[in-house]
């Protein structure tokens, strides 16, 4: 089987070469995550004891936004120029190529999420123990936040404004992510165990890890048909 | 119970009512919109049958 | 048994059995619905706590677990047409659809009205409320994705797989949002779990319950026919139909 983890390998290669091309961009959705937590003490209060317990969700909400928002495009420069055809006529499972392709992705996408939150977190007032809760609840969490984000933007490949309907489809698959998470950061603030809630989190992590590409794959079968 | 009872509802007449009516005007959209489907289908196949083996 | 279904899926032979059937369910559906609303408006007696309002109980059961029922058959109808491609599946499926939605409204709608003389709130998020609040989500998106693509092919298949993910996702929606919903527990409970319920108030709800099923059957089947005619239109089949 050498010959399929050196393409996987190449395709992760590929995609962080072509991402690190267009370096700016890469930004945009760090900066849309700072800026919806930003909004939060300006439109509700900046009291510090309000801020500590909306955090967990105001973050969470934000990472979520962040992460279809960096996703839009995943598949959109290989739809127009007759690579994702390609990769879906060639010889490497599909559904491989879609976790190297997503792998690289959340490299430059969710990790720097992974690294920027503490400094959200101290913006909103969260305590260590809650901050340590969230890296852990955003590790778990954004691999799930992409995986289940990259199959409604297979299935809206080729729509014009396929991105409002991207996230009235994605939205509700999201919701038991956010509310283990957010729970998850809220216990630890209180000093309670958040164990529960990190194994939902793990399982959510690997279900959408193993049965999400399949999906993924299929859908971009129907959409490129 | 009387009729005056019946549509008074123990006093909760404003939010059974509405319910029911509700209930059953939603639903009865979705038979009407149904019923009306299918007549305007058969009406158009009616005004441009299918021609025959010319096809 | 299967000769039949093979036989079903032939729209020329759904047409004429569906148009034989349907005046029958639509009957019994009548019928069965001005049993259930006689029996829940006058006959069932009042709840010693809750009064004439639990009576809205019977409208918002029946219209809560059609639309579960209705999304779980589109998705299992769904995965026939993705697995078989057999074409009369998808019509069923879109001939469901806004049917579905429109009973994940009245659910909504009327647990609204009937929370608001017992908690006093127009909304209250209650476990039950809120995954029924998601599953409209679930549909709308469904009827939103399948509309705003142009093939009816491809939006079928789409629309098809979008399902199957969604009715994946039920169960841990709902799971999720009932746990969510125990740690934010108010100060009332949620009254629509009867746990024992009396039989004067049980046959009016299996009535309810037995008159919305024969209704959608009606709906679906009407829809279904219009569709299959519409798209056959073209074929012979039609031509020799008396319209």
């Amino acid at each position: 089987m050498k010959g399929l983890f050196f393409a996987l390998w190449m395709l992760v290669r590929r995609e962080l070469l072509l991402a690190f091309r267009h370096r700016g961009e890469l930004a945009n959705p760090l900066l849309f995550f700072l800026m919806i937590v930003t909004l939060y003490p300006l439109g509700v209060s900046p009291e510090v004891d309000l801020l500590r317990r909306i955090a967990p969700g105001v973050i969470w909400i934000a990472a979520l936004l962040a992460a279809l928002f960096s996703l839009e495009n995943l598949f959109r420069g290989d739809y127009e120029d007759g690579t994702l055809e390609q990769m879906l006529l060639g010889v490497y499972p599909v559904p491989l190529l879609v976790i190297a392709k997503i792998l690289a992705h959340w490299l430059v996408s969710g990790l720097p999420m992974l690294l920027l939150a503490p400094l959200l977190g101290v913006l909103l007032a969260m305590p260590p123990a809650a901050i340590a809760a969230m890296e852990l609840t955003l590790l778990l969490g954004t691999p799930v936040l992409s995986f289940v984000g990259a199959f409604g933007v297979a299935l809206t490949l080729g729509l014009r404004r396929g991105g409002i309907l991207l996230t009235l489809l994605v939205m509700p698959l999201y919701i038991p992510v956010l509310i283990f998470a957010t729970n998850a950061i809220t216990a630890a603030s209180a000093g309670l165990p958040i164990e529960g809630q990190i194994y939902f989190l793990a399982a959510m992590a690997l279900l959408a890890l193993t049965l999400t590409p399949l999906a993924i794959a299929a859908a971009l079968k129907i959409s490129v048909s | 119970m009387t009729l005056e009872q019946f549509f008074d509802m123990g006093g909760y007449a404003r939010y059974v009512w509405p319910s029911y009516g509700l209930a059953l005007l939603v639903l009865g959209w979705n038979l009407f919109a149904a019923l009306q489907k299918i007549s305007q289908v058969k009406a158009q196949t009616r005004r441009h049958p299918a021609r025959g083996s010319q096809r | 048994m299967w000769r039949f279904f093979h036989k079903l899926a032939s729209p020329p032979y759904f047409y004429s059995l569906s148009g034989k059937f349907i005046p029958w369910l639509g009957a019994l559906a009548a019928l069965a619905l001005l049993a259930g609303l006689y029996l829940g408006l006058v006959v069932a007696p009042p709840d010693y706590q809750q009064g004439q309002s639990y009576r809205i109980m019977f409208v918002h059961v029946p219209a809560a677990w059609m639309s579960l029922a209705l999304y779980t058959f589109m998705a299992a109808v769904s995965a026939i047409h993705l697995i078989w491609n057999i074409k009369l599946a998808d019509v069923m499926v879109r001939s469901s659809a806004a049917l579905g939605a429109s009973f994940t409204f009245i659910a909504l709608a009327t647990g609204s009205l009937w929370g608001k003389p017992m908690w006093g709130t127009w909304w209250v998020w209650d476990a039950r409320l809120t995954s029924e609040l998601i599953l409209l989500f679930l549909y709308l998106g469904y009827i939103a994705l399948v509309s705003s693509i142009e093939d009816r092919r491809v939006a079928a298949r789409a629309g098809g797989l979008l399902l199957l993910v969604g009715v994946v996702n039920i169960p841990i929606i709902h799971y999720s949002v009932e746990w969510w919903n125990t740690l934010h527990q108010g100060p009332t409970v949620t009254r629509f779990d009867k746990p024992a319920i009396h039989l004067s108030m049980l046959t009016p709800l299996l009535v309810m319950m037995v008159a919305f099923k024969l209704f959608a059957a009606t709906v679906i089947l009407i829809n279904a026919r219009a569709e299959v005619l519409e798209r056959e239109r073209r074929s012979a089949w039609v031509k020799e139909l008396e319209l």
